[in-house]
């Protein structure tokens, strides 16, 4: 089937179409250059069009999600909606069902999107709730910062078995990348500790965050993988934290990049909580600035954002030290689940609230980052969903980054605290995005980042993933039309996946099965069986799980897009 | 126990296989098999093995539907499915109930057909560990996964629970014997306490036994709580037991290492209810204030957490969906099956891979026996008396394949290792069927209006 997007105004940043009146043709999928005269016109006049969103950091699949709604009935209370002919019902706010999770999404205008943790004896799992979406490319991160053997191979520095071992452990649990949370910091969680900056040795393995952050980047180049390291760094939501997280950066500076696809040899995952000056909640204050000035100085950096959106929401990461300080910190109901030999996780409900300094201050610095980041491609928008807020707010956080008058009216009115306006620098930021600077943030900088030639971009060859916004950009002020931005890109005019119309008028008219992108790394499968063979009998005698149940066979992943690499290339 | 000979004469060796008994999920299991038969199991516990082995005792083979006289009487797929599928698609309050010992593959075509009716979808937790879902609710649920305490515990806690006989393996698999990497000594570098007022034989092997009363459990929970808080208590002895003992017992759960706490339906089910894991999963929060602390509720069926996780996932709630409306509802005491079935609610109940005959009370099952009852199951029971369609499926980790979820949330594809008899089918073909034979005469309905 041929389409013909008519007539809309353009905002590709990927092929530099910026705000340009143009045709979008797609056939069979992909985005064409002609079609014939056959092809369906679908009006799209003086319409924002964009290539589908691509999110790069986002907790939709797998253990902790499902504990979150199994101990979350109120959450799920919210957001009902019946079944229609189409859909299936609809639960949840903030850890949405699955199937609620994919219609939000398309809604939106997204396509893809990263679950950003995923733990290797649990992937099934993550992989079986990835086939309980609908709409959406789904790659999935998995864990490596705390992995017994990882911690091992960083200790001894032993980069060759690291690199086959990442390999082999992407095959395993069809994973992505490499994703590393407070490395050290959740396996001293095994016995209530925690690591406190990069130096602060692991109890009983003898290594720092600093060596495992600088092996996993290593090992990463060295095979050269789509994705850089994705990394969550240590004190997380700590005061003061700010200095760990430059020296983090700036631990990864000697190592060189191997791949063509991406710019970045680190991705920094929701700075904004690493972003905080002071050294206790009473003299907390943004320490977005010198966050901003490194990323702005040193372009192998990449980051999003992980916005507070002001919401009652359910915490939950991988960083589970930092769980139960939130749970001592307000006193809600902790949940907590840790994996053998590889990680730990937290979750906490949370209620942001712009009545509490603390929650504004941390609004505000999350906005400082996107401000005071000059290149909006080494900036993403997330909001570390659901953590900093949910997904479905990134409109309003769109609506924030384009209107300067908006955010003016929320500090002066006391939608915030007025703390903002001491702590954070944010009152002085005139910066307002562009429509091109969005399209940015939300699918071009992320796909580049993922190292996906395919999606992010409207240039001929790409997937046919199209969102339609319905607003005129010639004929709006976003920065005092901020309301009609924030309805126009939640409610999509279209969005279009793979070629398939799933959104129309900001309603759900078809839906189709999910995909798991996934890394295969060719070339070392020799060296992947002699690893096997020394590990499998450390992992028969620790693990309490049978090698042969412990792969994701591909009855759990149907139809897969399989990203090829050869290692080392 | 009489010696029995190894058993020497088969035809082929399956590895790896997943036991379909307990939450324990053992997946080591070696199948020796015969003719297509399992006639050996190693390394599974006596209930497993028995399980596995004994297989064809009581096996429903045929569909079967229950004649004007009252009879069950053979009859053909065709017929059985059409049968069910008229009755589901006629019925005004369907209960779907069971699902704890079948594969979430299953589950998925169940959910399908519960949102096409509008029926409620229950599983076994609304008889065993409801209460401690609903203190999951109320209070967190800090869990891990039984590697962890293979690996690290050095004292390990069984209150209300027998894991001796209910779940043979645990003890061995995965908590007070094996040796873990930082428990090289295994049993020799664990305490293990049980709590619980039987003197019951995993107390018998315990180092410590706290023999509190019956229903004691709340003041005995609140007791320990105190006393990590630093309180004094006022009283010399609390639900039977000296308060020395308590302030030694917290002492030690204070200064351990690594702790963790197995806690079965003694505990969801003596008079307190879900308050007793309400203050057990507080008491695992305050201890891990001083020192590392987790819980793991003993699931019984091998797939029982893995119908909440499921239903979780898809709908957002855990147990006890209600669909009649279109979209989920979930409300303890009104939208669980029990409920439905004493308020004589449901006119319709399809029971998959549970036995509701041996285990519901008297005036649920009474109701039962009023409606009609469609059963899918590999064994007569109980159930099998009050039903009156019969669909026979198939023994998931032996004769199918299919996802489960141990009780510690770890995944497992259970793998098939014989062939199911031929007039039986796959319980996901099952429902598979009555999902499109429903859906074909709803079809018809709304093109007839």
């Amino acid at each position: 089937m041929e389409y013909i997007i008519k007539n809309g105004i353009v905002y590709d940043p990927t092929n530099k179409v910026d705000g340009e009146k143009k045709d979008v043709m797609f056939k069979d999928g992909k985005i064409v250059d002609s079609v014939s005269s056959d092809a369906k016109v679908l009006d799209a006049t003086d319409k924002v069009v964009m290539a589908a969103g691509v999110d790069p950091h986002s907790h939709i699949a797998g253990p902790k999600l499902v504990v979150g709604r199994l101990y979350r009935p109120e959450d799920s209370r919210k957001g009902i909606k019946p079944k229609t002919a189409t859909t299936r019902a609809e639960t949840g706010f903030s850890i949405p069902s699955c199937p609620t999770t994919g219609y939000r999404y398309s809604r939106m205008g997204y396509g893809t999107v990263v679950e950003a943790a995923m733990p290797p004896l649990e992937a099934k799992h993550t992989h079986e709730e990835i086939l309980a979406i609908p709409n959406l490319d789904i790659p999935a991160l998995s864990l490596f910062g705390n992995n017994w053997f990882v911690l091992e191979y960083a200790k001894e520095n032993n980069i060759d078995d690291l690199a086959t071992f990442i390999s082999k452990w992407l095959k395993i649990t069809r994973g992505y990348g490499v994703k590393i949370v407070n490395p050290g910091g959740s396996e001293a969680w095994g016995w209530g500790m925690n690591v406190h900056g990069l130096d602060d040795p692991v109890p009983y393995w003898d290594v720092t965050s600093r060596e495992v952050i600088h092996a996993l980047a290593e090992a990463n180049e060295k095979l050269g993988l789509p994705h850089s390291i994705h990394l969550h760094p240590n004190d997380l939501g700590h005061p003061g934290n700010y200095n760990t997280t430059i020296d983090t950066m700036d631990l990864i500076k000697d190592i060189s990049k191997n791949s063509p696809v991406r710019d970045q040899t680190v991705h920094m995952t929701h700075i904004q909580y690493h972003s905080y000056a002071g050294t206790n909640w009473r003299d907390f204050e943004s320490g977005a600035e010198d966050v901003a000035k490194f990323i702005n100085k040193n372009d192998y950096v990449t980051c999003d954002v992980g916005q507070i959106t002001l919401d009652e929401t359910t915490t939950m990461t991988a960083d589970a030290p930092m769980e139960f300080d939130l749970h001592q910190l307000n006193g809600l109901k902790w949940a907590n689940k840790d994996i053998e030999l590889e990680t730990a996780a937290g979750i906490v409900p949370f209620i942001y609230s712009g009545r509490n300094s603390v929650h504004s201050v941390q609004w505000a610095i999350g906005l400082e980052m996107f401000l005071m980041v000059d290149n909006p491609w080494q900036v993403m928008l997330t909001t570390d969903s659901p953590n900093a807020g949910p997904f479905i707010r990134y409109p309003r956080v769109i609506s924030w980054l384009m209107s300067n008058k908006r955010r003016t009216e929320m500090i002066e009115n006391g939608e915030v605290h007025k703390a903002v306006g001491r702590k954070s620098v944010l009152a002085t930021l005139d910066r307002e995005y562009d429509f091109n600077e969005i399209a940015t943030i939300s699918r071009a900088a992320p796909a580049k980042a993922y190292g996906f030639t395919d999606r992010g971009h409207l240039g001929v060859g790409a997937r046919a993933d199209v969102a339609v916004y319905d607003i005129n950009p010639n004929d709006i002020d976003p920065s005092k039309e901020y309301e009609t931005i924030e309805h126009a890109f939640g409610n999509a005019n279209l969005t279009v996946k793979d070629g398939q119309i799933i959104v129309q008028n900001g309603d759900i008219v078809s839906t189709k099965e999910s995909q798991t992108i996934w890394t295969n790394v060719k070339g070392i499968e020799e060296k992947e069986n002699a690893l096997m063979e020394k590990i499998m009998p450390v992992f028969d005698k620790y693990y309490t799980i049978k090698f042969e149940n412990y792969v994701v066979h591909d009855h759990y992943v149907h139809n897969p897009i399989e990203v090829n690499v050869q290692a080392g290339k | 126990m009489a010696y029995e000979e190894p058993i020497t004469d088969y035809d082929e060796i399956v590895e790896n296989c997943t036991c379909a008994f307990c939450g324990c999920n053992c997946d080591d299991l070696t199948y020796l098999i015969k003719d297509g038969h399992v006639v050996g199991v190693r390394h599974a516990c006596r209930l497993g093995a028995s399980k596995v082995m004994e297989d064809m005792d009581q096996r429903l083979l045929v569909p079967m539907i229950r004649n004007e006289e009252g009879d069950l009487v053979e009859t053909d797929w065709d017929t059985a499915l059409d049968k069910a599928a008229e009755l589901i698609a006629g019925s005004v309050r369907p209960v779907f109930y069971g699902w704890s010992e079948t594969s979430v593959e299953t589950m998925k075509h169940g959910i399908r057909l519960g949102e096409l009716v509008g029926a409620v979808l229950d599983n076994q937790a609304t008889i065993c560990h409801g209460p401690s879902l609903q203190a999951v609710q109320n209070a967190g649920y800090p869990v891990n996964t039984l590697g962890e305490v293979k690996n690290r515990a050095d004292m390990i806690v069984y209150s209300g629970n027998n894991a001796m006989n209910s779940h043979p393996r645990h003890l061995g698999r995965y908590s007070a014997f094996p040796r873990g990497y930082f428990r090289k000594r295994g049993r020799f570098d664990k305490t293990i306490v049980t709590m619980d007022p039987r003197y019951t034989d995993t107390a018998k092997m315990s180092d410590i036994w706290v023999g509190f009363e019956q229903n004691g459990d709340y003041e005995f929970y609140n007791a320990m709580r105190a006393v990590l808080r630093g309180k004094k208590l006022k009283k010399d002895v609390i639900s039977g037991i000296p308060k020395e003992d308590i302030e030694d017992l917290v002492e030690a759960m204070k200064t351990t290492q690594y702790g963790s706490l197995f806690f079965g339906l003694g505990l969801t089910h003596t008079l307190s209810k879900q308050r007793n894991i309400d203050i057990a999963i507080n008491l695992i929060q305050d201890l891990n204030k001083f020192t590392k602390w987790n819980l793991v509720p003993m699931r019984g069926h091998f797939n029982v957490n893995g119908f909440n996780i499921f239903m979780a996932f898809e709908m957002g709630f855990p147990y006890g969906v209600d669909f009649s409306r279109g979209y989920p509802r979930y409300m303890n005491g009104e939208t669980n099956t029990i409920d439905l079935l004493t308020r004589e609610e449901p006119d319709v109940f399809m029971v998959i891979a549970a036995d509701p005959g041996a285990h519901f009370p008297g005036g649920a099952n009474r109701h039962l026996a009023n409606i009609p009852v469609i059963q899918i199951d590999i064994h007569w029971g109980p159930s099998t008396e009050i039903a009156d369609i019969v669909l026979p499926g198939s023994f998931i980790g032996v004769e199918a394949a299919g996802t489960s979820y141990r009780m510690d949330g770890v995944p497992i594809y259970m793998k098939k290792a014989i062939d199911k008899p031929e007039t039986c089918r796959d319980d996901e073909w099952i429902v598979r069927e009555l999902h499109e034979r429903v859906q074909k005469i709803k079809g018809s309905q709304i093109a007839s209006k």
